[in-house]
């Protein structure tokens, strides 16, 4: 193969893996006040804002990083990272799309997310966040009119300083651990999201992350409050350059449904995963947790993990809120030399309060897949539920899947159950199908999405036939 | 259509095929009995391409050289086999499946594709000359489908794909009288001049109602003994033993 067609090989591969050349505006490099003080700067953000990041940054001189799970990664330099790096034409932020630098909208049209009026995507709304910036948000005044709040997280502060101040860090402490508190420090953009009282949020709401600098770490910082009685689904997509360079990926999720609300949120990850020899490709250490503060409230997190180098994250719910249910549905797909360490913890602190985990961890190649999770039952949970099932598929013989599920109950009403099976796709499925006119690939993705379909079935319509697509498209090459 | 020349297939360097030939013209149906063991599911699978096998022989089917194609390309040139044991795929809905296979053919064969509602319109159709409860259809493929079931979708599927030469490996073992009727009418339905059949079964009851034009007896490895629909009555009365 010569390089050319090397590269074609390598896109077909990872068709999301182009570079986008555009001139930046960085903050200095390295991690310190004063680069703490350039991003709160540039997104001209309140004093009190700027003086909770440096909380956090004192914090953090007192944490270590991390160290007790599965994959293993080389260490990071934190002083050599770019901490903000944003396309220098959104320095003055552009007031319309049509002020937005042309080549960001032909980026996400290659993306598959059209952002201009009459090419957006139907029913759903988007805020796309290149990098450091959220460059564009869409539907914002339809929503507006329903007393919705969709913006940018770098809006929010300075609009709703009210709302952001009351709930940001309320769920994931500022100080909780080392990525959560670095990303409290340095967060740069994300989407934020208000569903008034008794509002059902009339569209999907989407966040898509695009990660383009060279030597820069992204940390997004999403917040979603849903008010009493109110309902919105959210979905967030990720890609990134494919890249010889693993690049950080460290972000905070925080969810807050208050009384008889619900947030459904749902992720389809696919940074660059790395080469076939495992070069390259995203941490992606996320601190994602909701908060049924209220009665009856509901927090569902459904993931599609099929990107990255390094998965590395626990959707959470805390049932605080009597009758409240918290639900985790995660596929994580780890192909070549991916590596994932993911599931959740379901904390119950109000009564009657219900949880259910569905995990399904598909491995091949050499990639090693870990499903750890936390069912907590304090206790004054009385009538506590959870339904717990881990279910992993291996490809060959030469990758690795572990369940590891613990279990604190404290209060004896409670009921947990707890189901596992570990499977292999047999040569005699392969052949039947294969009989039956499918080739390997094709034979392999049916098989999958088969394994798959509980979780698959919780995305929004929209996104399930594109997650399909994903999950057979991440697993190509995996049998031989 | 097919001409298999001394064939001969080992696993695990455990010689099963010992030297076997045969040849099936357009239209025929060829009935294969055979004891337990003798080599008759092998044969269906050395056919059909699995892997495994370390084979030698000649092949030929529809002037091609079957032993050169992948697995999924004599499907697509329309060769079809009815497991002995269909296999559960869960979580994969038995019409999407069909669907997907159904598609997969036409595009190998450039033909277009059917969408959801036509699929659907062909589907009921099929189903009810086999008197297939649909309901089933929308159900994991093969998942908890009982013996009679699990055939039963099998020649459903046969009679979708239309294929050329259908191979149907012991389709009617644990069959009650009922269901045999049904899967004998799904064959029936498809004989054609162009359309071949290579029948596996332990056995006469199956051929009362698929006539067949030739019945050959499998025994280790070969075919010891061929000869018309009468043979197969033979075999009923006498056994294997008088053969080998
Ligand atoms: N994978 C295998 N490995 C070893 N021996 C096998 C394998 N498959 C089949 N055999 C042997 O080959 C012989 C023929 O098997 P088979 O073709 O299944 O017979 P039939 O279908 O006529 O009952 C049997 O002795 C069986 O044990
Ligand atoms: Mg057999």
């Amino acid at each position: 193969m010569d390089a050319r067609e090397k590269e074609i090989e390598k896109l077909k591969d990872y068709k999301y893996g182009f570079s986008t050349d555009i001139e930046n505006t960085r903050a200095p490099k390295g991690l310190n006040e004063e680069v703490i003080k350039f991003i709160s700067n540039i997104k001209k953000e309140p004093k009190w804002m700027l003086d909770w990041r440096l909380k956090a940054f004192e914090r953090l001189k007192q944490l270590k990083e991390p160290n007790w799970q599965k994959p293993k990664y080389p260490k990071i330099d934190y002083q050599d990272l770019y901490y903000y790096s944003a396309p220098k034409s959104m320095d003055d932020k552009p007031k319309s799309l049509d002020e937005l630098d042309p080549k960001l909208l032909e980026t996400y049209k290659k993306l598959g997310i059209p952002l201009q009026e009459q090419a957006r995507l139907n029913g759903i709304a988007v805020d796309a966040v290149f990098d450091s910036v959220s460059v564009a948000t869409t539907f914002k005044g339809e929503l507006n009119k329903k007393g919705i709040i969709f913006c940018s997280m770098s809006e929010a502060i300075r609009e709703h300083p009210e709302l952001v101040k009351k709930y940001l860090g309320s769920v994931i402490p500022l100080s909780d651990h080392y990525f959560a508190t670095l990303n409290s420090a340095v967060f740069t953009d994300g989407s934020f999201v208000y569903i008034p009282e008794g509002v059902r949020c009339p569209m999907e709401l989407s966040t898509y992350f695009r990660i383009n600098a060279t030597e820069t770490g992204q940390f997004e910082r999403t917040l979603i409050i849903a008010d009493k009685g109110s309902y919105v689904s959210y979905l967030e997509g990720c890609t990134a350059p494919m890249r010889d360079e693993n690049q950080l990926h460290a972000a905070n999720v925080e969810l807050i449904a208050l009384d008889d609300a619900e947030i459904k949120y749902s992720t389809v990850q696919n940074w660059y995963p790395g080469d076939k020899n495992g070069v390259g490709g995203i941490y992606n250490f996320v601190t994602k947790r909701g908060l049924c503060k209220g009665k009856n409230s509901k927090i569902s997190w459904t993931q599609v993990e099929t990107g990255s180098a390094i998965t590395w994250k626990y959707p959470s719910c805390i049932l605080k809120g009597d009758n409240s249910v918290g639900e985790f549905y995660s596929i994580a797909i780890t192909n070549n030399h991916q590596k994932a360490d993911t599931g959740t913890k379901m904390i119950h602190l109000g009564k009657n309060t219900k949880s259910k985990i569905i995990s399904k961890g598909i491995s091949a190649g050499f990639a090693d897949n870990t499903y750890r999770g936390l069912v907590d039952i304090a206790r004054n949970a009385d009538n506590a539920r959870n339904f717990t099932q881990c279910d992993s598929l291996l490809m060959g013989n030469k990758c690795g899947a572990h369940t590891v599920p613990y279990i604190k109950n404290k209060n004896s009403s409670s009921n947990i159950e707890h189901e596992a099976t570990t499977s292999k796709i047999s040569e005699e499925q392969l052949f039947y199908c294969n009989q039956r006119g499918l080739n390997q690939e094709e034979a392999v993705s049916l098989i999958v999405n088969g394994f798959c379909k509980e979780v698959l079935q919780q995305l929004p319509m929209e996104f399930a036939v594109e997650a399909q697509k994903l999950v057979g498209i991440s697993l190509e090459g995996s049998v031989g | 259509m097919l001409k298999i020349k001394n064939l001969k297939a080992k696993i695990d360097n455990k010689e099963i095929l010992k030297g076997l030939n045969l040849e099936i013209k357009p239209g025929e149906v060829h009935a294969i009995m055979g004891p337990n063991g003798s080599g008759k599911s092998t044969l269906s699978n050395v056919l059909s391409g699995k892997k495994g096998y370390t084979v030698s022989g000649d092949v030929t089917y529809l002037n091609e050289n079957l032993l050169d194609l992948e697995i999924e390309e004599r499907a697509h040139k329309g060769i079809f086999l009815a497991f002995q044991y269909p296999l559960e795929i869960p979580g994969v809905n038995t019409n999407i499946f069909l669907k997907t296979s159904l598609n997969a053919i036409k595009k190998a064969k450039g033909e277009k594709e059917l969408d959801a509602i036509e699929f659907l319109k062909l589907v009921k159709q099929k189903a009810g000359e086999l008197k297939f409860d649909e309901k089933i259809l929308s159900r994991q493929l093969n998942v908890g489908f009982s013996g009679g079931e699990k055939k039963k979708n099998e020649i459903l599927q046969m009679s979708i794909l239309n294929p050329k030469l259908s191979i149907l490996d012991e389709t009617d073992s644990g069959l009650d009288i009922d269901a045999l009727k049904i899967v004998s009418e799904g064959v029936n339905a498809l004989r054609s001049k162009e359309s071949s059949f290579l029948i596996i079964t332990h056995y006469q009851r199956l051929l009362e109602y698929i006539k067949p034009d030739f019945v050959h007896v499998l025994i280790n490895g070969q075919i010891v003994k061929s000869g018309g629909s009468e043979l197969a009555l033979e075999l009923e009365n006498k056994g294997y033993e008088s053969l080998s």
